[in-house]
């Protein structure tokens, strides 16, 4: 009897402990009225440029705070405190992304009552980042023109997830066969929802109708109009077969 | 490029369900994994034999099945499913329609695990 095989049922989701950081975290920052945002893209879209011309052009309004990811390196907090912005540097040491529990070791080091949103600069990847909840209410990723019109085919999870999607490094568009066209046909197709921005953190061009829709989520996160819904996060929804 | 976490993690739950169970062994653990997910499974097996060294867990075999993405049709509801290199092309069988939205494709679940 002992050498019979049993069957022990788990139905555990791998990711459910992250999750449930993530949630945590979102609890806590909605009480603070802090808004986080998860910046993601590949090593040299534009995530720091863009962050940089994303602040100037807000930063009469709202008081912002960086997180920043590397898997080495500080160069990236160096330059944003240089502009007088608080900027945490998270050496991942290795690891491909960021999860929750290290997103919540980086706000720790951040005075959230001075800060009403906290941008995330996750680390350079389309894969990884797109696996790991990490707590933010809007997650927004950057596609630039050099990289190709293709991505959407090759990484489709990353812009599944996304709220928004930038397309950097438009002043390219010129000298690159990039059908934008194409590109954003592939990118409704995998999330009808997502909005898309074309814009040059270089030139500053169509950054500030970024900016715009950024200040509106931002405001309406921080003082909700009486009566109004949560953004919804996170969509799990019931399969009926045709 | 991150199979070493979630390996982890799965070997974390692996013991968890084990333990008070009266298992001296885990022969092969049951995986459903979603198909927008990028993990390779030979590497998921590679390190999941390194770090269950020494436990209950050593040398189970990761049977891992892939589920299909689902998707739904925004304009008449009707849901199919679709590999994940049809998905950035993918339109409604029904009535045509490109506006869909994704119902499964992203899961990560242990199901169950053979033990002696």
């Amino acid at each position: 009897m002992s050498d019979a095989v049993r069957l022990i049922e788990i139905k555990e989701e791998i990711h459910a402990d992250n999750q449930l950081v993530a949630q945590g975290l979102r609890r806590q920052l909605e009480e603070k009225k802090t808004f986080l945002l998860n910046l993601m893209s590949s090593p040299g879209a534009g995530k720091t440029n863009t962050i940089l011309k994303t602040i100037d052009a807000l930063r009469d309004r709202f008081r912002f705070g960086v997180l920043e990811a590397d898997i080495d390196s500080m160069v990236d907090a160096e330059l944003i405190a240089a502009r007088g912005i608080s900027a945490v540097q998270l050496r991942t040491g290795g690891f491909c992304h960021l999860d929750a529990a290290m997103v919540a070791k980086g706000l720790d080091a951040l005075d959230l009552d001075a800060l009403d949103v906290v941008l995330i600069e996750n680390v350079g990847n389309l894969v990884c980042p797109a696996e790991f909840d990490t707590g933010a209410v809007k997650n927004v990723m950057i596609l630039s023109v050099p990289e190709g019109d293709d991505k959407p085919l090759k990484y489709p999870l990353m812009f599944t997830v996304s709220d928004v999607l930038l397309v950097n490094k438009i002043d390219y568009l010129p000298f690159s066969d990039f059908n934008l066209e194409a590109m954003r046909e592939r990118v409704l197709r995998l999330n009808p929802r997502i909005e898309i921005f074309e814009i040059s953190a270089k030139t500053g061009q169509g950054v500030d109708n970024w900016a715009a829709w950024l200040g509106r989520e931002v405001s309406s996160f921080i003082a909700p109009a009486s009566g109004a819904s949560r953004p919804r996060i996170g969509k799990f929804l019931n399969t009926s077969r045709c | 490029m991150h199979e070493l976490q979630i390996t982890e993690r799965i070997l974390n739950i692996v013991l968890k369900h084990a333990t008070g169970q009266d298992v001296s062994k885990v022969v092969r653990i049951h995986l459903r994994i979603g198909a927008l997910s990028d993990l390779e499974d030979e590497w998921i097996q590679h390190y999941f034999d390194y770090l269950s060294r020494g436990t209950v867990a050593e040398n189970a075999i990761l049977a891992i099945t892939r589920t299909g993405a689902i998707l739904r049709c925004k304009s008449c509801s009707c849901s199919f499913e679709v590999s994940r290199e049809e998905l950035g092309r993918a339109q409604c069988p029904d009535c045509g329609e490109t506006g869909l939205e994704l119902v499964t494709g992203r899961e990560y679940v242990i199901e169950n695990m053979e033990v002696l």
